[in-house]
């Protein structure tokens, strides 16, 4: 009998030697511009080593429209419409921050309802938003059904915005020292209706998936932000928050009056795409809450800046019956608000983060350069380094928890 | 908000710093050469953890500076806002060290900077551009760059060289149709600036 000595040794190095001739092979993977993941045109060009990223490169600029050249070829009042596009799942909130960063600059206050209808606004907005974002959050990890009862939330609000605006999505609906026209009659109860229903339906959603076995799976300890690094890469909004930084500019710098109404700030624990879902979840809940506040206590009065000649054209059915306002409406539409020189730097808290817009003024109708700071531009700069180092189908949940939107990165 | 003391400190401690007059929150100057030591003692010893924003603005050609770079930086201890302005030397060659180094949010801002004003980011890990694709030959946010753009090579060349497309200027029809911010009411009115563009005509270059 004879016996064959085996060496276990060598075929547990041929093994290895093969393992490490695949690793050798690192896979380049292009995902985008166009594709489901990237909501929208966001392109990634990254190294693959198996299904691990190693590298991982956004690439921008497909939505880019050069927002900033034509703002400082237009007067203050006509780059509103502009502002929708931005971020367009929230444009309401976009004209609301534009038309606080001119008024800052030309030192304007509006009256208490203006600002009572911008707070009611913004907070629609953001709840639209978070059902967005929440929504195809749950498709990215696999969930349908979330996204079909957000859906149908959404289009309540898009009636609502419709019925006030004229428009479901672009709603250029402030001016410079106020806002397009007063709420309509009735408006208020039905905007109460709603938020008084809303939570049936984010109930609903918190059910399929917050404790989601597989949407847990897909979410927990993945795209994991430290307090640290969310700060060092400038990140604002849900995703700063969610990795336990308590920073929300409604609180710490309060603007239209956000100082009167009571609400609650949530803060993550670890920073996951888990701890971004649940921060978007809670705000939706506080926006209500907000709202619910504003709704009670419902200034009355005018809804622009009386006294502001120079900067607000004034309402149309005056200003077809009135001389005084006729010769203000033509001023102000052929030369523009009057703006003092000056230079002025204003953040609102977005749904998406912190809205900057930066604007130097060298007097008259025309600003002389704008920045807009998005907060989704931002936001997105960490992927460089928030990806290597997770599977390739972690991409798809990390993308969807950071919430951006490209029309507001690109510009 | 930022207090009295903070400021008279901040000035103390970096006395190469001069304060500009602001109508919203704490402006400062600062030589490009003293930028980054700037930067890291405020992120270090005075709380500003987040550099919101940075930008540039060009003054026009005609102006002795003609470049300068604005950062903004929110602290958390302060809850506030500092702007730091600093002047590009070289009109012709503008350039800046990173503060990458110092804010990695700076990254993407100094990229886009670079894209739009050609202000060049000394140090930068990844200096190139963000918005416009890489070969793009003009820098769209200076002043004398025409709203409706300049004809341009198309990104892919093999694509251009087949097809003998390029990127064209928008058709402005004689606009921007907005009134200028100085000058007597006859040429601020909000007209077509340039009678020779129009639908019938197009624009020879």
């Amino acid at each position: 009998m004879t016996t064959k000595e085996i060496s276990i040794g060598d075929i547990g190095s041929r093994g290895s030697e093969a393992v490490s001739k695949l690793n050798g092979d690192k896979m380049a993977l292009n995902v985008g511009p166009s594709h489901p993941t990237t909501h929208g045109v966001l392109r990634l060009i990254m190294e693959l080593n198996g299904d691990l990223i190693d590298k991982c490169e956004p690439v921008l600029g497909y939505l880019h429209r050069g927002d900033e050249k034509i703002a400082e070829n237009m007067t203050y009042n006509q780059f509103v419409p502009y502002t929708d596009r931005l971020d367009y799942l929230a444009p309401l909130a976009n004209n609301v921050a534009y038309a606080l960063t001119v008024e800052k600059l030309a030192n304007l206050e509006v009256p208490a309802r203006c600002q009572a209808i911008r707070v009611l606004v913004c907070e629609m907005a953001r709840i639209s938003s978070h059902l967005l974002g929440m929504g195809v959050f749950g498709m990215d990890a696999g969930a349908w059904t979330p996204f079909m009862y957000t859906f149908t939330e959404r289009e309540k609000l898009y009636t609502l915005f419709e019925e006030l605006t004229g428009a479901r999505f672009t709603t250029s609906y402030t001016r410079i020292g106020g806002v397009a026209r007063d709420i309509p009659d009735g408006w208020l109860g039905r905007v109460e209706k709603f938020v008084d229903e809303l939570p049936k339906a984010t109930s609903e959603v918190e059910k399929l998936l917050t404790r989601n076995r597989i949407f847990l799976d897909r979410t927990e300890g993945i795209g994991v932000i430290s307090k640290e690094d969310a700060l060092a890469y400038g990140l604002t909004g849900p995703n700063l928050r969610a990795a336990g930084v308590d920073l929300d500019l409604r609180k710490d710098k309060p603007y239209s009056g956000y100082e009167q109404y009571e609400f609650d700030v949530p803060i993550g624990t670890r920073g996951d795409c888990y701890d971004r879902y649940l921060v978007r979840l809670e705000e939706v809940t506080q926006s209500i809450r907000i709202i619910k506040q504003v709704i009670k206590d419902f200034p009355g009065g005018a809804w622009y800046a009386e006294d502001a000649k120079k900067i607000f054209a004034p309402p149309k059915d005056k200003v077809l019956t009135s001389m005084e306002e006729l010769i203000q409406n033509f001023m102000i539409v052929t030369e523009g608000p009057q703006i003092p020189s000056g230079e002025v730097y204003f953040e609102a808290e977005n749904p998406k983060g912190a809205l900057g817009f930066y604007i130097v003024s060298k007097g008259g109708g025309v600003p002389y350069r704008m920045k807009i700071r998005a907060p989704s531009f931002c936001n997105l700069s960490i992927l460089e380094k928030l990806a290597p180092g997770h599977f390739l189908s972690d991409i798809t949940v990390i993308l969807g928890s950071l919430d951006f939107v490209m029309g507001e990165c690109d510009r | 908000m930022i207090d009295e003391s903070f400021i008279t400190a901040l000035f103390e401690k970096h006395s190469y710093l001069s304060k500009l007059e602001s109508i919203d929150c704490l402006t400062v100057r600062c030589a490009s050469e003293n930028l980054i030591s700037l930067l890291s003692s405020l992120r270090d010893d005075d709380g500003f953890e987040l550099m919101v924003d940075l930008t540039a603005i060009d003054h026009g050609e005609s102006e002795s500076i003609r470049f300068s770079v604005v950062i903004h930086l929110y602290s958390l201890v302060h809850r506030g806002y500092l702007r730091i302005h600093a002047n590009c030397s070289n009109n012709d060659n503008p350039t800046m060290p990173t503060c990458s180094e110092v804010y990695p949010a700076a990254n993407w801002h100094e990229r886009e900077t670079f894209d739009m004003f050609g202000i060049k980011f000394i140090g930068h890990p990844n200096h190139k551009r963000i918005l416009m694709w890489d070969d793009y030959p003009y820098f769209p946010l200076r002043k004398e760059f025409p709203l409706a753009g300049i004809d341009t090579p198309l990104p892919a060349a093999d694509v251009s060289e087949v097809t003998d497309a390029s990127v064209e200027p928008a058709p402005m029809m004689g606009g921007p149709f907005v009134a200028s911010a100085s000058g007597p009411m006859s040429d601020s009115e909000p007209r077509a600036k340039d009678e020779s563009w129009t639908e019938q005509n197009e624009k020879t270059s």
